[in-house]
């Protein structure tokens, strides 16, 4: 790999996050904090951690400290319920400046009690924010003793915001999630006298309804999905989590630490999976069936591949015609949505010049440098700034990516889809794909962009003369 | 669906339920945003910067740039002095902004870092500024952060130079939108006065299509014009709580009488701002404005009859509502809920302001409602599910209760997530008075045609 021209950036330290795919086989760095000053796209513990639980419909989301956290956070999650909608309010303690000195403690207790009272839920999350770290409120205590006076499992998420980043949040919700998994420890060998043909799904939040897609897909190849994480779940279907015989795992960044974990604790073991994209879909769904090693599920996947592929293809084909030779950036937030989004657009014809994302792994960096062409920009923690330079350099005529995005991409005259939580339709499966595809359609090929005129949106030049 | 909140009042004191208000910091940075060549900056996690970015990016559909001093652990033991040190000198070498506006989180204050004395020693490169506010999230609102960053460009840039004031005018407009305060410069404009606003994020959050990205956009206040309005005759303060203590502030410092009127919102609002005007730079009132004063009379006269007796809640930011109350109450509508989510009073000084002022509106109609401040929005729930209402004015937040009560909604204010074109058409003055009669009149109107038998349906209404 050959280090991507940083002569540009007057800031040096960013040098190392940034590559182009070439012959030398430099590493990339990755998974470091942001540099002070920089107009960096990433979020904090609190948010890695509040984007994960969220989902869990029937629970208190008790956010704990001043109000912005909690705001911010309001319902912006785009996940999909199909019972209580609890996790759609927005409950904060809401600290003022005399709980900052004396501790928030008895205004947490009493945020609680009152929830508790009246809510009656079988579960609080109890997110802890910047300063409740530097204040030093014992949230542990605090959730312990309201546990066994109020009978509701209140559970402390160790969110801190400036303790780490995006990633470290991820992992601070499985660990809250693992606090709730029952029975806490398993005898070895339990699952090989007793697998049934269940599987828990890691890594799907719900946007849109997806995991109700893949679970329509498995019970028609012949397997249950015993709970998902977090995408639609309950407190008691996540409490019986033990009960599948295998994990499958999509958003790796998010759930493999929880993936591991389960598997060290309970002997689930896990496969790693992708539903975004035919051919990772139909990839994901023979890895699962040859898991279950039954002939039965391996002729039912075979079919349903068969038939949502005959569904979707003249659809696909009638988009690919028209995009290819259109080209691509992308940044989102992890590794593996940047892997699937680059297969993605090779079923529909276009190719990926920029990649990045927020909080990829070196691992998903190297595989990322597999799949791309030579020439393709690669970087870590972008900015906006960057951004803009690989896009322009590159010529995209797509840019893939979150809320902060779609205005810079706009700006600069560029279609842009996205990816992250205001997505407003699945993107995963079969049907996913045809979604896909008809999303970047519509953006690329929008006659908005006629608009653009090369000097801006000024008027075109032959009027303009007329004028003069 | 979405219908979480029970009817039976509970009285709580442990935190909110769907908070009415957001922190301070997006405040700062929305006005950080109204000076030319400005860039914002959050001294705290990079979380924070993160989510203000994005919620005014889905308010304004527009990048809103900002940079963090990306606090971790070890900045929050050993204080954020070196973070902002670097972040300093970071800023001016990769985005060479003009002016750097620091404000801080409740993080760094509640570390202690102190603001001033790191600026002092930071290196700041010639002729570059750096500016800063305080702005703990734990004290007021949002709007507090965006009177605290205004009152700290008066500290840092206004000077009085002269001995004798310019004939001109400073105004301060508040948290509205770059389309409000397009058409309050409109207004002075035509009223053939001198005056400089601050800030100003027209021309910024509203900018035009140009098929580049400009971190930097062509609008914004000029930090000349900023340091020159210590010079002004007087300023004008929209909003006593966005703009006031700014205007307060540039008097003590620079002597500049100051006013605070209301956000002019509704046609007496607009009046007194147009009056004040008048009287204080002695100019005649242009024809145009008092056509189009004429010309909401008119509209008002000729549908009063869809509006009268009609119940209203609203909730929203103080000053927006203060002028929203006003406004329908003059239509003959019943504001019987009005609710902000900001404390009612100043820090340190007097309480109960907003509750008052909204009080003594509403008695001198005649009318009795529920006024409350540093409510939040499952209260004004509450209060709906035990006293229906006919219409909900609010921003976004609203949707969930309009959708559970199915009560026709009207959004206006600060944030609007899921519709476009408030942050480009006003609700000041009396052309933005005639779009909310639009805006009303059509949410009630198109209510009465859904729920209209087919032999009900009138073509003419």
């Amino acid at each position: 790999m050959e280090k991507a021209k940083a002569d540009n950036f007057s800031i040096t330290e960013r040098k190392d996050f940034i590559l182009t795919k070439g012959r030398q086989k430099d590493q990339l760095r990755c998974g470091e904090d942001s540099i002070a000053g920089v107009v960096s796209q990433r979020a904090c513990v609190y948010c890695g951690a509040r984007v994960v639980l969220n989902p869990v419909t029937d629970a208190v989301h008790l956010v704990h400290g001043p109000v912005g956290c909690a705001s911010y956070t309001w319902d912006i999650r785009g996940s999909l319920s199909s019972g209580s909608d609890l996790y759609r309010f927005s409950f904060s303690t809401d600290l003022k400046e005399h709980d900052v000195i004396f501790g928030g403690e008895k205004k947490l207790t009493l945020a609680i009690a009152e929830l508790a009272q009246k809510y009656n839920p079988k579960l609080i999350f109890v997110y802890s924010t910047c300063i409740i770290g530097v204040i030093g409120d014992d949230l542990e205590a605090v959730c312990k003793a309201a546990s066994k006076k109020y009978k509701v499992e209140v559970i402390p998420v160790q969110s801190s915001g400036f303790a780490g980043n995006k990633s470290a949040g991820y992992r601070a919700a499985c660990d809250a999630l693992l606090r709730l998994i029952e029975p806490k420890t398993i005898e070895p060998g339990f699952y090989k006298e007793k697998r049934k043909k269940s599987i828990n799904y890691l890594g799907d939040f719900n946007l849109a309804g997806e995991v109700w897609i893949i679970k329509n897909y498995l019970k028609q190849i012949g397997i249950d999905v015993n709970v998902a994480f977090t995408g639609d779940s309950s407190y008691e279907a996540l409490k019986k989590a033990t009960g599948a015989s295998l994990n499958i795992v999509q958003c790796a960044g998010s759930m493999i630490y929880l993936a591991n974990k389960m598997d060290e604790l309970y002997g689930i073991p896990y496969l790693n999976v992708s539903f975004l994209g035919i051919e990772d879909t139909a990839g994901s769904l023979r890895k699962i069936a040859k898991f279950f090693n039954d002939l039965e599920i391996m002729r039912k996947t075979e079919e349903l591949i068969k038939n949502e592929k005959t569904k979707v293809s003249a659809v696909i084909q009638f988009y690919r015609e028209r995009l290819t030779g259109k080209k691509a950036a992308i940044y989102v937030g992890g590794g593996f949505k940047a892997i699937s989004l680059i297969k993605q657009f090779k079923e529909i014809g276009i190719d990926v010049v920029m990649i990045g994302t927020q909080t990829g792994r070196r691992e998903e960096y190297e595989t990322i440098n597999d799949m791309v062409d030579d020439g393709t920009v690669i970087l870590d923690d972008a900015n906006p700034s960057e951004l803009e330079k690989f896009m322009m350099e590159k010529g995209a005529h797509l840019l893939v990516g979150g809320v902060k995005e779609r205005p810079l991409a706009y700006k600069l005259g560029m279609a842009f889809i996205d990816h992250n939580h205001d997505r407003k339709h699945p993107l995963s499966g079969f049907v996913g794909a045809v979604n896909f595809a008809e999303e970047v359609y519509s953006t690329v090929c929008s006659p908005v962009w006629n608009y653009v005129t090369g000097t801006g949106a000024a008027f075109p030049a032959p009027q303009r003369a007329k004028i003069i | 669906m979405l219908d979480c909140t029970p009817k039976e009042i509970i009285e709580r004191s442990g935190g909110v339920i769907n908070p009415a208000k957001t922190c301070q910091p997006i405040g700062a940075i929305y006005a950080a945003l109204g000076i030319h060549n400005c860039l914002p900056h959050s001294h705290g996690s990079q979380g924070c910067c993160s989510y203000h970015r994005m919620h005014l990016t889905r308010h304004f559909r527009e990048p809103a740039m900002a940079t963090t001093s990306s606090f971790t652990e070890g900045a929050s033991v050993f204080g954020g002095v070196s973070n902002l040190k670097t972040a300093i000198k970071n800023v001016f070498a990769i985005y060479n902004p003009d002016v750097m506006a620091v404000h801080t989180t409740c993080l760094s204050e509640t570390i202690g870092d102190d603001i001033p004395s790191i600026i002092k020693s930071a290196e700041v490169p010639e002729g570059k500024l750096v500016i800063h506010a305080n702005t703990p999230s734990y004290q007021g609102s949002h709007i507090t952060g965006f009177s605290n960053m205004t009152k700290g460009m008066v500290n840092y840039l206004a000077e009085a130079t002269l001995e004798n004031k310019k004939e001109r005018l400073n105004i301060i407009p508040g948290f509205i939108n770059p389309g409000d305060m397009r058409e309050i410069k409109r207004i002075a404009d035509l009223m053939g006065i001198k005056f400089i606003m601050f800030p100003d994020t027209s021309g910024v959050l509203d900018s035009p299509m140009t098929g580049q990205f400009n971190m930097y956009p062509r609008g914004g206040a000029r930090i000349e014009d900023i340091k020159d309005a210590g010079n002004s005759k007087l300023t004008v303060a929209l909003g006593s709580y966005a703009s006031s203590d700014a205007a307060n502030l540039l008097e003590r410092k620079c002597k500049v009488p100051a006013v605070t009127l209301n956000t002019p919102i509704g046609i007496k609002a607009t009046d007194n701002f147009i009056m004040t005007l008048r009287q204080n730079f002695i100019k005649e009132v242009p024809y145009l404005l008092e056509e189009e004063r004429g010309q909401l009379v008119d509209i008002m006269i000729d549908t009063h009859y869809h509006f009268h007796g009609k119940k209203v809640a609203v909730f929203g930011d103080p000053d927006i509502i203060a002028g929203l109350t006003e406004f329908i109450l003059s239509l003959g509508m019943l504001p019987v809920y009005v609710l902000t989510g900001t404390p009612g009073g100043t820090i340190g000084g007097p309480q109960g302001i907003f509750e008052k002022e909204i009080t003594n509106m509403l008695t001198e109609a005649g009318i009795e409602g529920k006024v409350k401040a540093a409510g939040d929005l499952f209260q004004l729930h509450q209060w709906i599910k035990n006293g229906p209402v006919d219409l909900l004015i609010g921003n976004t937040y609203g949707k969930y209760i309009a959708r559970a009560e199915d009560i026709p909604f009207v959004r206006v204010g600060f944030p609007i997530l899921d519709r476009s074109m408030h942050p480009y058409l006003p609700v000041v003055g009396y052309k933005g008075a005639m779009r909310l009669l639009e805006l009303i009149s059509n949410a009630l109107l198109d209510r009465v045609d859904r729920d209209a038998c087919d032999e009900d349906l009138e073509l003419v209404i």
